[in-house]
């Protein structure tokens, strides 16, 4: 049986309420759009990413509490990373978010980790990985909007 | 999170009329826990559960009598072919079409829709106009959008009041010599507003037009009488009125359906084939090519039955009760908007929660073991009308009771509350 606040941790509601990085991004050089068509939620998302290093990363959009807080902290944890280990942290996200047995509790996921929670709601996955599947789009750059479906 | 729970209204005694505790017997899947919470079911207006009469119908056919239709000698043949025609003669009482012919089997009214619009759609050209509402369903927006690019007709729109009414004086003057169809939806979906259908047929049969009622929504909520509406074409789906899925009915009078080329071909639809000329079956046949959902047809009979021996006027008046309720506790929540407050309404409630996106209200509400739907309902210019990227919606079925309403006006403040 899953809780309520297995989901909605205080966390989750607080960076859906004040979610960071909200907001367009001045000298951005990579952008990706990202659609999630089952519930309308859209997220529009903008890097400044210099010598392979992303320098900054914000969003703009409407989504539920999970894309939301998923969005603010997921640019949170952007900032300072290389492009390869932004990559990394995906798989690692898609992991938390989906495997049956959850991650170790070593893998490097600070903050994120807190929407360990939605991997007991099969439906709410897709509202969780957005972000993330923007962000690949971003980095690949290929100009095409991301769909959840 | 200490906020004083509001104690909720006396709820009226109609609503704990005994026979829906009786009427709850007769679907089986009530009767399970979600989340270990009692089940809540209100997603009604997506699809409603099935009473045992419809499950066993269906059994039964496969058990004792399945064989193809129309086709056999043979005594299971027979009895598979009595069973699907006489279906239809109860489809035929239910919605009172002048003849058996006129009840056309299908999937469900998006490919009743579809039907229309490829066969009838035919004798559409450029400069002829299609008039529908802001209000339809994406299956009677999208096949006209089809037909407009195919025929080069152009689609008009009636717009919708915030109470989400249809505007009559647009409606009116929107039609005009050039409009040859208008799709209309009798109940929308996204709104629960019902619709004046017969009066505006009355003013598209006027203008020379053919009308198309979406009928999806109201069959089970509202008596449909088709020769008293005046419609030409009226579709609708057995999933939503306690049938299977995978089975609905277009109605169309029967001179309009003799004048209209078939929509697919191939076995049962035809009277003879040979290389040079192939000649078409009567009515209804024409527009059946192929083997039927024989089973989806005879549960939806047994759906029909079951209906009428519980009373659409019954089921109108208890649901009406507790939309009232539902829709006088609602406004009391604060924060809750109401998506949909037409004069005219039935069984559904759509609504918005001030700083909880409607998803996250679904997903908390689901786990009071309250299912509604949450999102754009295939209804999205309603939602762009209301400046909504989506609704949650509850909508309700003959087996809902008071208290079912007031667990979900529990579970609506618990989702307020979770987002202080
Ligand atoms: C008003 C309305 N029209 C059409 C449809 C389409 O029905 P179906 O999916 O059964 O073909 C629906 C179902 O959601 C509906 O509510």
């Amino acid at each position: 049986m899953s809780d309520l606040r297995d989901l909605y941790q205080e966390l989750i509601v607080d960076h859906y309420r004040r979610p960071h990085n909200f907001g367009p991004l001045a000298g951005a050089n990579r952008h990706a759009e990202g659609f999630n068509p089952l519930c309308g939620d859209h997220l529009s998302l903008s890097l400044k990413v210099v010598d392979g290093v992303i320098e900054e990363a914000r969003f703009e959009g409407a989504g539920c509490a999970i894309s939301t807080a998923s969005a603010s902290l997921m640019t949170d944890a952007l900032k300072g990373r290389t492009e390869a280990e932004a990559e990394a942290l995906f798989a690692v996200f898609h992991a938390l978010v989906t495997s049956e047995d959850g991650l170790p509790a070593d893998a490097p996921l600070g903050k994120l980790a807190v929407l360990a929670g939605v991997r007991e709601f099969p439906t709410r996955v897709k509202c969780a990985t957005l972000a993330w599947h923007t962000l690949l789009a971003a980095l690949h750059q290929d100009g095409q909007p991301v769909s959840t479906e | 999170m200490n906020a004083v729970v509001k104690q909720e209204a006396v709820r009226p005694d109609t609503l704990s009329a005994p026979e829906v505790a009786r009427w709850r017997q007769d679907f089986p899947i009530l009767q399970q826990t979600v989340h270990g919470k009692p089940l809540v079911y209100l997603d009604n207006a997506a699809t409603t559960q099935k009473p045992l009469a419809v499950i066993e119908a269906e059994a039964r056919y496969y058990r004792e009598y399945n064989a193809n239709v129309h086709r056999g000698v043979h005594t299971l043949s027979q009895r598979a072919t009595d069973a699907f025609e006489a279906a239809r003669d109860t489809v035929r009482r239910f919605i009172n079409a002048a003849r058996r012919e006129e009840i056309v089997f299908v999937r469900g009214t998006t490919e009743a829709i579809n039907l229309v619009a490829t066969s009838f759609g035919q004798r559409l050209r450029r400069g002829d106009e299609i008039l529908i509402t802001e209000m339809e369903h994406h299956s009677n927006i999208v096949p006209w959008q089809l037909l407009c690019e195919r025929s080069g007709a152009t689609l008009r729109v009636a717009p919708i009041d915030d109470a989400g009414e249809l505007r009559l004086d647009e409606f009116a003057r929107l039609l005009g010599p050039a409009t040859r169809l208008v799709a209309v939806t009798q109940l929308s979906n996204a709104l629960g507003t019902v619709n004046p259908v017969r009066q505006l047929i009355e003013l598209a049969h006027a203008a020379g037009a053919v009308v198309l009622v979406d009928g999806a929504q109201a069959v089970a909520h509202l008596p449909v009488d088709v020769q008293a509406l005046g419609s030409d074409f009226y579709a609708f789906s057995g999933h939503k009125l306690y049938g299977p899925t995978g089975i609905g009915v277009l109605y169309g009078k029967a001179a309009l359906l003799e004048s209209m080329p078939p929509y697919q071909g191939g076995g049962d639809m035809i009277r003879q084939v040979t290389f040079t000329r192939t000649t078409y079956n009567d009515l209804p046949y024409k527009f059946e090519a192929g083997t039927p959902n024989i089973a989806g047809v005879i549960g939806l009979g047994a759906a029909i039955d079951y209906v009428n021996t519980v009373g659409l006027p019954a089921i109108a008046a208890h649901e009406q009760a507790l939309l009232d309720y539902a829709t006088a506790e609602a406004a009391q929540i604060p924060g809750l908007r109401l998506i949909g407050t037409a004069r005219d309404k039935a069984s559904i409630l759509a609504f918005t929660l001030e700083g909880v996106h409607p998803h996250d209200v679904g997903t908390i509400l689901d786990l009071e073991g309250v299912a509604v739907r949450a999102g754009h309902h295939c209804a999205m210019p309603v939602m762009a009308h209301f400046g909504v990227p989506a609704t949650a919606r509850a909508s309700f079925a003959l087996y809902n009771t008071a208290e079912d309403v007031a667990t979900l006006l529990r579970a609506i403040r618990k989702a307020r509350e979770v987002f202080g």
